[in-house]
């Protein structure tokens, strides 16, 4: 909608018009996206072991094999 | 010749103690072990049977003296630590200070993702026994191979090759290939240097932690290609290929890719299919070069003069994979072999063009990807303890806990098998190998197993003042199709001992 409303504003520039429609398409995607990838952060950022320096600090192993 | 082949993979698990860093992980270790066994043997418990082992064996035709050997080195005394078989013909062990898991015989590259997958099941069951019990603090098991201050430990691969194969072929080869295919199947890592100690992310759990190209040694001085020697078959006929560069994978795609390619390529060394010689002039040195560079566009010099990069070099092996399964089999190819081809060449596709397009099914992509995510929205830098906690924390096995399991949860990461499949070889073992008949003589004659290994059970039984030895030589010897009919007759270990010896 966003790009919809700005293409008025653009028109004396460009004759782009047709190919308002694809990269419309193609920012929802991305905003899908984002949206997906927010989510999945939130979800991680709720399982993240807390004070990470610690954390992380303290994972010692003595070598295998 | 096709990705058919005996093999199977040894994973060692990284422990702590939740909140007691200097808690001893060889105690801990056994915790895991034992708490696993109590719960799931029926009766006695059947001890590891060692007699068979030798570790010292060289591929190039000696053994190291037990007094030159460094003690980490020596694996086959039974120093107490907890060490069982499972009814699905696995191995469930303490080896140093880490519980390892061996798959049993297997001989598909899914069959080693279904197997290692079992193993990830059992031990997250292990450990939540161990934690489980009154007092005793949560154990935490992670599938990864370093703690980023210098420790390593391994998640070794085991293939059976023909010992006719001369070695310096296998090493000739082979090593190219090993140096390249962790851009299919590294698990990823955050910290450069054995220590951690240089910022950044790397494709490689273990690129840093290897020093030389061949040797025996896999504690110290890691070699590219480990000359250990100890076929647990007729060893006038095989030997064991004992592979232990490879990262501990999540993935099941990683895991089916680094079995079934690195299967395809020794079916060639044996067949002398390959004529093209891909040596590298400095494998140690590119092999970390290639790690340190997840566009995967880093150059590496070949001794007929050409540079490649990690992925055209696995290209070449793709393209002499196609050539060889096409002459040798045609259309009579089986699924996995065609399968693993297509894999592996859309991967590597989608690699050469932009490595982020693999996040989906390879570990280190999908780790690199969740990394950037946070690195964009909470500006982090390299150096954030944050960015260190993701990685370890991608190799937590609680399904709650562990970010590949988040990741795969949401369907953002392929599998290959569900999770009723992976849980029912936690108990069944395969039935195409020698490991059905040890593991189908766990689960009905418990009461008279002595002792297992890889190529015997022995059993104690009522009325003889000996132990009995049943070898397994053979390991395509014991399968369902043998002794299936069998094992399903006899009600009782005598039984099936007189049948057997008759």
């Amino acid at each position: 909608m966003a790009q919809e409303q700005k293409q008025p504003k653009k028109s004396s520039e460009t004759e782009e018009a047709p190919e308002v429609a694809p990269d419309a398409a193609v920012a929802e995607r991305k905003e899908q996206l984002d949206e997906d990838i927010d989510a999945i952060l939130d979800e991680i950022d709720d399982v993240l072991e807390s004070n990470a320096e610690d954390f992380v600090k303290s994972f010692i192993q003595k070598g295998g094999e | 010749m096709s990705v058919r082949r005996v093999m199977g993979t040894e994973i060692e698990y990284g422990i702590s103690v939740a909140g007691q860093p200097m808690a001893n992980q060889m105690v801990a270790s056994s915790q895991v072990v034992n708490a696993y066994a109590s719960a799931t043997a029926k009766a006695r418990r059947a001890r590891w049977d060692f007699e068979e082992e030798s570790p010292l064996r060289d591929a190039r035709g000696f053994d190291m003296s037990r007094q030159v050997a460094d003690p980490s080195q020596l694996t086959d005394e039974d120093m107490g630590l907890a060490n069982v078989i499972l009814t699905n013909g696995a191995r469930l062990y303490v080896d140093h200070a880490h519980p390892e898991y061996s798959t049993p015989e297997v001989t598909t590259p899914l069959d080693v993702v279904r197997f290692e997958k079992a193993g990830e099941q059992v031990m997250l069951d292990a450990a939540r026994r161990a934690s489980a019990v009154p007092g005793a603090a949560p154990l935490l098991l992670y599938k990864n191979n370093t703690d980023n201050k210098g420790a390593s430990y391994g998640a070794h691969e085991n293939y059976l090759m023909r010992r006719s194969t001369p070695f310096a072929d296998i090493v000739k080869h082979l090593t190219p290939f090993f140096v390249s295919r962790q851009v299919v199947c590294g698990a990823g890592r955050v910290g450069i240097g054995q220590d951690g100690r240089d910022d950044g992310f790397q494709i490689s759990q273990r690129a840093d932690y290897f020093e030389v190209e061949v040797g025996l040694e896999t504690t110290l001085k890691r070699p590219i290609i480990n000359t250990r020697d100890e076929p647990h078959a007729d060893p006038e006929k095989y030997r064991r290929l004992h592979v232990i560069i490879g990262d501990a994978n999540l993935s099941e795609v990683s895991t089916y890719l680094k079995v079934g390619t690195t299967a395809l390529v020794l079916a060639m060394i044996e067949e002398r299919f390959i004529t093209r010689d891909l040596g590298l002039e400095t494998p140690v040195a590119s092999l970390r070069a290639i790690s340190h560079d997840p566009t995967c566009t880093e150059l590496v010099g070949l001794l007929d003069g050409r540079k490649l990069t990690a992925v055209q070099l696995q290209m070449e092996y793709l393209d002499l994979a196609r050539k060889y399964v096409d002459e040798t089999l045609g259309d009579d190819a089986d699924t996995q072999t065609r399968d693993v081809l297509a894999r592996w060449e859309s991967v590597l596709t989608r690699l050469e063009s932009d490595p982020m397009q693999c996040e989906r099914e390879l570990d280190w992509v999908a780790k690199k990807a969740l990394l950037e995510q946070y690195r964009e929205r909470d500006g982090l830098a390299w150096d954030d303890a944050k960015l260190a906690l993701i990685d370890l924390q991608y190799a937590d096995i609680r399904p709650e806990k562990g970010l590949y399991h988040r990741l795969a949860g949401r369907g953002r990461i392929e599998r290959l098998l569900d999770d009723v499949t992976i849980e029912g070889a936690m108990h069944d073992p395969p039935e195409d190998t020698r490991a059905y008949f040890r593991g189908r003589c766990l689960e009905k004659y418990a009461d008279n197993v002595a002792a297992a290994s890889w190529d015997s059970v022995i059993f104690d039984l009522p009325g003889r003042e000996s132990l009995q030895r049943v070898p397994t030589i053979d390991p395509l010897r014991g399968s369902r199709t043998h002794v299936g009919e069998l094992i399903d007759r006899c009600d009782t270990a005598e039984q099936l001992f007189a049948a057997l010896t008759r």
